[in-house]
């Protein structure tokens, strides 16, 4: 079970008003490398996954859902306030036809979230090589939505949004180096 | 001490329709480099955590925009 803070990983700040930056942090959002297929990638991995490393993806798969709620709050800062013709301006007319102003879980270019983008293959080393792959696609990612904006604010929260995943990156390297340890055989240096 | 960004320099014809980039950036944080994290790294103080994103000054890679460099470090 998970027990709820109410309060953010780390403050997010929005500087403009440019909603065409929201339809931007939608890859994150619903993207096939987004947050949410991180979480539930990882979450659903853990159970088939050496019990040396399954807290990690356990942890690393809560965290993910506390980067969703960011980069939500950070889509709907950009939103509420806009007017429909502003949502048209921002590419956001077929999103707000269809959705109002609610969020859904759609990349970039409004195409619908599908489980279909993440694997569990049960292997641990197919599984945590993907895992490491997401991360270092969600890291470029964040490098991308950071070199087409302009807002220092949100891109200081990108920063640290970003930097969370080379920070996991390099956990799930190590879980790598864990289970493929040769147990119970001397180590000689 | 690796470096975190690199650079390779693409073909570009005569021809191409646009002016050349010349030169394209890629990043290789610190992850790919680090290994099994040794023990006893330094670490920030708490509140230098939080705002680093990492605990660990040894797994900080901040990001710039290489393409805007006046940009304010990310």
């Amino acid at each position: 079970m998970w027990y709820y803070e109410k309060k953010l990983q780390y403050p997010v700040r929005v500087s403009a008003c440019n909603p065409r930056i929201a339809k931007y942090l939608m890859e994150q959002y619903g993207g096939a490398d987004g947050e949410l297929a991180a979480a539930l990638r990882y979450l659903n991995q853990r159970y088939t996954i050496p019990d040396r490393v399954m807290g990690l993806l356990n942890d690393i798969g809560t965290e993910e859902f506390a980067h969703l709620e960011m980069i939500a709050t950070m889509v709907y800062k950009l939103t509420k306030d806009a007017t429909p013709d502003q949502l048209k301006e921002a590419g956001l007319g077929p999103h707000y036809v269809n959705h109002g102003k609610s969020l859904y879980f759609e990349n970039a270019a409004g195409e619908s979230f599908t489980v279909a983008h993440i694997q569990s293959k049960g292997d641990p080393i197919a599984d945590l090589y993907e895992d490491i792959a997401a991360e270092e696609k969600a890291r470029s990612t964040y490098q991308w939505i950071i070199n087409v904006s302009d807002d220092p604010m949100l891109n200081d929260a990108l920063g640290f949004l970003r930097e969370r995943e080379v920070v996991h990156s390099q956990r799930f390297r190590e879980a790598v180096d864990l289970i493929k340890e040769e147990q119970g055989k001397k180590k000689v240096f | 001490m690796p470096t975190y960004r690199k650079w390779y320099y693409p073909y570009s014809s005569p021809f191409d329709p646009c002016p050349p980039l010349t030169r394209v950036p890629y990043e290789t944080p610190v992850q790919l480099y680090l290994g099994f994290q040794p023990p006893g790294m330094k670490q920030f103080s708490p509140l230098q955590a939080l705002s680093h994103g990492t605990l660990w000054p040894g797994l900080y890679t901040p990001y710039t925009d290489p393409y805007n460099p006046k940009k304010k470090e990310a």
